[in-house]
């Protein structure tokens, strides 16, 4: 009964190794992320039952952009292995960092990229979150400075002429107040600056991409996994919002989630294997589900 | 004799206990009713009076992010897109209700009756997506265009107050002319036969006498569509552009995007934190005060009428 459910939920990956599986009996999400490695599964078959059986408690607090993924993330990994919880809270990225160098979480999440200060933790990158810059298929544009969409969300530049573009004033579309993207936009694109207050808001990302679509003079944000064709997302720094380019740094509105832990204690059997599931394609899989781009 | 008592039992039993579930059924209502203000109340009202009444109420700034809370543009949003809806609606609405029960020919009454009736029952969301492909591309044809010179950039968008009353008075129009309608025909005949007898004429009838006599009536209509225009949120939201910001004094303000008390907590409910959601209940509670005294209103005007 056990295996049946196992072998639903792991999936392709499963259905690829099914030979190796055959001689493994039960696996569970840290065998199966290894599973690429029959070689392993079939010296160690004695850890497989023990692996199986895993319970405890894995810790998780920081920022709050990751806290939904990581709940999401969650939900199968506990699935897989009942006697396990995963308990997630917020605070904020700071806070995840701190809570990772003192040992007070197994994990700390944090939405940006780890300061060379920090120092004491041990970094994994599950995620990244990159955000598109949109406009009508119409508009002269299609590169933009970082800079400048600072500015035009500011407020300091209002008309698109200002930066290159037709002599039409600019319309900026956002989304509503604790909106996870606008939190990301906010974070990477904005900084310290205040959002211009006359933004028209939507609470949806169709709500957005609808009102630039209509709309020639709009300029608005969506995370990038969500693009259609009926808006124009523009090259930042020359970089078009594509996934290898986000993956490989260049388009500069993304942003890593990282999950930090304390680089003096090991990580307990649990804690590795949740981050064993994420990083492998299972976990990879809920990441672009959710939107987010998938880390190699 | 013994047989005929035993019935008179049986029914007397039948009918207490029919009584007793009619009744409790009639408390659910209230009871509800009850609750819902309860848990509006409880999670909303210590937020309010930590936070000042005054300064939620009277505060301009909306920023949860940063522990601001204050929804006055909110309530002039709300205000001003009810205010024009009525302003658009409640005439059509009251000629409609008078065409219907004084001049249709019966088989044009036959065509608009039900249509009036069907237009009740398309969902808001429907109505919002028209509105925010068809009205919301016409007035910005507008602002852009011909009326470009008076407005200032950001009043150009088309999500606006004129926007969202446009989609309120597509979803009053059908109560305020159903109820209308009732209040024009109580009116009675003799009224009517006696100023027809005078020798003024159908119009005149209708202007000097029918409508006058049903005034109360009408009126009571036109509360009850504020109250449904003031509650009405995912339309809006889709159109009206949910900024916060408060309009400038002018007519150019029924160009300017505002945000409305309802928009406010469909928005932001779904990530809102322990404080902003409290913030956001609160909103619920001056949207609940608008609607007890738009109802009361309503029912006074009703009790004058019998």
């Amino acid at each position: 009964m056990k295996k049946h459910h196992l072998l639903k939920v792991t999936g392709i990956v499963a259905l690829l190794t099914l030979a190796a599986c055959d001689s493994e009996d039960s696996e569970d999400a840290t065998a199966t992320n290894e599973a690429d490695e029959p070689a392993s599964g079939d010296a160690e078959s004695s850890n497989d039952e023990e692996a199986s059986n895993l319970e405890g408690t894995v810790t998780i607090s920081g920022s709050t952009s990751v806290q939904p993924i990581s709940e999401e993330l969650a939900v199968p990994f506990m699935e897989e292995n009942p006697d396990t919880r995963i308990e997630v809270s917020g605070g904020g990225s700071g806070a995840g960092v701190t809570a990772a160098q003192q040992g007070a979480s197994d994990f700390g999440a944090v939405s940006r990229e780890i300061a060379e200060d920090e120092t004491g933790i041990e970094e994994y990158v599950i995620a990244l979150d990159g955000i598109a810059i949109i406009v009508h298929p119409d508009n002269a544009l299609s590169e933009l400075a970082l800079e400048d969409v600072t500015d035009i969300f500011s407020g300091e530049v209002t008309n698109w002429s200002e930066i290159g573009g037709d002599d039409t004033d600019i319309v900026v579309v956002s989304r509503e107040d604790g909106s996870g993207t606008r939190d990301a936009f906010t974070d990477i694109v904005l900084g310290d600056d205040e959002l211009i207050d006359t933004a028209l808001i939507q609470n949806t990302t169709g709500g957005v991409a609808e009102s630039v679509a209509n709309d020639p003079n709009a300029v608005g944000y969506m995370s990038t996994g969500s693009m259609s064709d009926s808006v124009q997302g523009l090259n930042i720094d020359g970089a078009e919002p594509t996934d290898e380019n986000i993956r490989s740094g260049e388009y500069p509105v993304s942003r890593p989630f990282n999950y930090v832990s304390n680089e003096d204690e090991p990580l307990s059997e649990v804690a590795q294997a949740f981050l064993d599931f994420i990083l492998g394609d299972d976990g990879q899989q809920v990441v672009e589900d959710n939107g987010f781009i998938s880390v190699d | 004799m013994m047989f005929q008592k035993v019935r008179n039992r049986k029914s007397n039993i039948e009918e207490s206990v029919v009584k007793k579930i009619l009744l409790i059924m009639a408390l659910t209502s209230v009871l509800s009713l009850g609750l819902i203000a309860f848990f509006i109340f409880m999670e909303g009202l210590p937020f309010m009076f930590n936070y000042g009444i005054t300064e939620f109420i009277f505060g301009t700034t909306w920023d949860p992010t940063n522990q601001v809370y204050g929804i006055f543009p909110m309530i002039v949003g709300s205000v001003l897109a009810t205010i024009l809806a009525i302003f658009i609606g409640a005439p059509i609405g009251i000629a409609v209700a008078v065409f219907l029960v004084e001049i249709a020919p019966p088989r044009v009454a036959k065509v608009i009756r039900p249509a009036v009736q069907l237009m009740e029952g398309i969902p808001s969301v429907v109505i919002g997506l028209f509105g925010m492909v068809i009205i919301l591309d016409l007035i910005r044809r507008l602002s852009r265009g011909p009326l470009s010179e008076f407005l200032p950039s950001t009043y150009q968008t088309g999500y606006s107050v004129l926007a969202g009353a446009i989609i309120l008075v597509i979803m009053i129009l059908p109560t305020i002319i159903s109820i209308s309608a009732d209040a024009i025909r109580a009116v009675p005949k003799e009224y009517k036969q006696a100023a027809l007898a005078l020798g003024s004429s159908q119009w005149q009838t209708i202007y000097r006498v029918v409508v006058p006599a049903a005034k109360s009536g009408l009126i009571a209509a036109v509360v009850l569509g504020v109250g449904r225009a003031i509650g009405e949120t995912m339309a809006i939201i889709m159109v009206i552009g949910n900024t916060v910001l408060i309009p400038e004094l002018g007519w150019e303000s029924i160009f300017a995007p505002v945000r409305t008390l309802t928009g406010n907590i469909a928005l932001e409910m779904g990530y809102a934190g322990p404080e902003h959601r409290q913030a956001l209940f609160a909103t619920g509670i001056i949207l609940f005060m608008f609607i007890i005294i738009i109802n009361s209103i309503t029912i006074v005007l009703r009790k004058k009428e019998y």
